[in-house]
């Protein structure tokens, strides 16, 4: 597949310690729009680590990241509205309902829309559990509404860590082809995961961490 | 229009508390329910002397709220820490400082303002009289406000720490003792039929300078913890 | 511009333990010579008060160390600062150091403070505008310690210190022109005082010269404690020293 010329976002020597082990030696990697980007290694490599530092949580110690060619630390406002992003938590309260929960993450961001929340759901199939609180579902199922919140996000940029923990195969399946669609639409994806993902080899790419 | 979204995404913040908090109103009696506890426990203590009590009760009843307001701090941001909404605040691409003063000023509500209405309960327990509630309420009503904002910024301060708990009174207390002072001051003064005023408008100046700063601590605080 | 190279020499590691190395050394002689000195004027030489007798000379051991201890809070809060803006891990490895000399010479202010109450008023303790203000430093100091020795992680707790000083910072002159205003409310003002409304210079000189030979003292203590930070902080290679 066709890749732009300019990378979306790029890393340059990144450097990360977290205590007194070096996380992130000197990573330069970039990437564009239209591929995902999967994030392997081993437990404890940084793969969570680089993820919290590309969505702004962690300063990098040294290095920096672009994004569209533009340090982001000179304009971190304009650089967050374009992310996404899905940590180990949902990011739900668990006291509110499904729909409270969107319709709140999302008002935050931009303006809500009820239809776009109700057809959110149906893409992630929990339009019948709209209205129940969150602390009734079961685990997949919350993540799924995550998942929604990430949809409405509308933001090119996902930052999806382990977005498939906890799910079974069917939602799975269903939840690597909602980000496939968002990929082939000409956003990125950047996440991290155990297993392989099962998307087409074009648009797919592999960073391993050592 | 970015002002406006800013104020919309504050005003989200603030209902947003308040519904969690309406949801789970029983856990809202807990602070008043010790405030009232400790306006019992020092009669019982000392002695139910009219005038003896009188003279404690300004005391007390600050002590008092400012301990029982010390309750509902810790957990302020704990929950949030732990299902992943506290980290989302900072992806909103809104001043984290300004989400941060909606969700202290919704503790304050939450927390301050039904301690206020209780102490008339309380300060007539002990003996405070029925022409100086309405000043000692409204200062009360200003010290809960500082605590929540101070409070607040102790809370996030605590939040990665390891034991938080009693961590965070030594923290806060000592912080507190302007208002305590003033305040105590100005329910002494409305019991004894003088103007308050002075006292009052101190308390309005601790409040304006804790409503000014701590969001900027608060969010500051909450960046460290996030890492 | 060579105030910026000054500035960013700073931030190294090795530069600042010489530099702090050095200070020590010239902080600690005066210190102590001058200390020797005031000690004697005021001990021996200054003449007895005429209220307190010999009680009150105590205050030369007593108002340098108030003096001492909020100086020791305001660049403890600022060297904090610094390393919050600037990101310098030096500057947090001073603050670190500076905090429990600043603790202690509040402690000394207390307990000599406790100690000039005692033969005067019959109680070790008095509500003293003065004592009760540096009681209050006392709680700051010590939650301040307290909030850096609960992380894990050092540069957290660096930084989340880091807020609590500026907070505190801001909120010591409120809380001493409060105590002090309650005193006032309630009995009267400082009680600790001694030689009336001047001080005669035989009394004033020596007590000057403590000021001046406490300040040099807690120079020389925080260059030692920080020499002591720097290389706590060095023992593993990556400690980076970063200016932006």
């Amino acid at each position: 597949m066709e890749q732009a010329t300019q990378p979306t976002l790029e890393t340059r020597a990144l450097h990360l310690w977290r205590g007194e082990s070096h996380v992130l030696k000197g990573l330069s990697v970039a990437a564009y729009a239209g591929e995902c980007l999967h994030v392997a290694g081993a437990n404890g490599c940084g793969k969570t680590s680089l993820l919290r530092t590309l969505a702004g949580f962690l300063w990098p110690d040294s290095g920096s990241i672009l994004w569209r060619g533009t340090v982001i630390s000179e304009d971190r406002d304009s650089y967050t509205r374009q992310l996404a992003y899905l940590g180990h938590d949902n990011g739900l309260k668990a006291d509110l309902t499904v729909v409270e929960n969107l319709s709140y993450a999302t008002g935050m961001r931009t303006d809500v829309n009820p239809r776009a929340i109700v057809s959110a759901l149906e893409r992630v199939h929990l339009h019948a559990l709209a209205d129940r609180p969150i602390r009734t579902l079961s685990a997949g199922q919350r993540r799924r509404v995550a998942f929604a919140r990430v949809l409405l996000a509308d933001a090119p940029i996902w930052l999806l860590d382990e977005p498939l923990a906890n799910l079974d195969a069917s939602s799975s399946h269903e939840l690597t082809r909602l980000v496939g669609t968002h990929v082939t639409r000409g956003g990125l994806v950047i996440l991290t995961a155990h297993s392989e993902l099962s998307l087409p080899t074009t648009i797919l790419r592999q960073l391993v961490l050592s | 229009m970015p002002l406006t979204r800013t104020s919309h995404a504050v005003w989200l913040v603030y209902t947003r508390e308040l519904r969690l908090a309406w949801r789970r109103w029983g856990q809202l009696l807990q602070p008043v329910v010790f405030f009232v506890i400790i306006g019992a426990l020092f009669p019982l203590a000392l002695a139910p002397e009219p005038l003896l009590l009188q003279t404690l009760a300004p005391g007390v009843v600050w002590v008092g709220a400012l301990l029982s307001s010390l309750l509902g701090l810790e957990s302020l941001f704990k929950m949030d820490r732990e299902d992943g909404t506290l980290e989302q605040l900072l992806l909103t691409g809104q001043p984290l400082s300004l989400l941060l003063l909606g969700k202290l000023l919704a503790h304050w509500c939450v927390s301050g303002w039904p301690l206020v209405m209780a102490s008339p309960l309380v300060g007539a327990m002990l003996g405070v009289p029925a022409h100086a509630q309405l000043t000692s309420m409204l200062a009360l009503w200003l010290g809960t406000g500082v605590m929540s904002l101070l409070g607040g910024a102790g809370a996030a301060l605590t939040l990665a720490a390891q034991k938080g708990s009693v961590l965070l009174s030594v923290l806060v207390l000592p912080l507190m003792i302007p208002v305590i002072i003033f305040g105590a001051r100005a329910t002494d003064l409305a019991v004894h039929t003088e103007t308050a005023a002075n006292a009052v408008w101190l308390l309005v100046s601790l409040f304006v300078l804790a409503l000014t700063l701590a969001p900027v601590a608060t969010a500051a605080a909450v960046r460290i913890s996030l890492e | 511009m060579a105030t910026w190279v000054w500035f960013h020499k700073l931030a190294s590691p090795p530069h600042v333990y010489r530099i702090a190395g050095r200070l020590a050394r010239w902080f600690a002689v005066p210190g102590v010579l001058i200390l020797i000195l005031g000690l004697y004027g005021g001990l021996i030489t200054a003449p007895a008060d005429y209220q307190q007798g010999d009680s009150f000379r105590i205050i030369y051991v007593h108002a340098p160390a108030a003096w001492l201890s909020l100086l020791c809070y305001a660049t403890m809060a600022l060297a904090a600062a610094v390393g919050l803006v600037w990101r310098m891990k030096v500057a947090h490895a001073f603050a670190a150091a500076t905090a429990p000399i600043g603790a202690s010479f509040a402690l000394v202010c207390l307990v000599s403070g406790s100690l000039w109450g005692r033969p005067m008023w019959g109680t070790w303790w008095v509500w003293d505008a003065r004592l009760t203000s540096q009681l209050v430093l006392f709680f700051l100091y010590l939650g301040y310690m307290a909030l850096r020795h609960s992380f894990d992680e050092l540069s957290r707790a660096d930084r989340a210190s880091a807020v609590l000083a500026v907070i505190g910072l801001v909120n010591v002159p409120i809380i001493h022109y409060s105590v002090y205003w309650w005193s006032t409310l309630h009995q009267g003002s400082t009680v600790l005082r001694a030689g009336g409304p001047s001080m005669p210079p035989s009394m004033l000189v020596p007590l000057l010269l403590c000021f001046f030979a406490y300040t040099c003292c807690y120079g020389a203590l925080v260059c030692v404690r920080l020499q002591a930070e720097v290389l706590n902080r060095e023992r593993s290679p990556n400690w980076l020293s970063r200016n932006e």
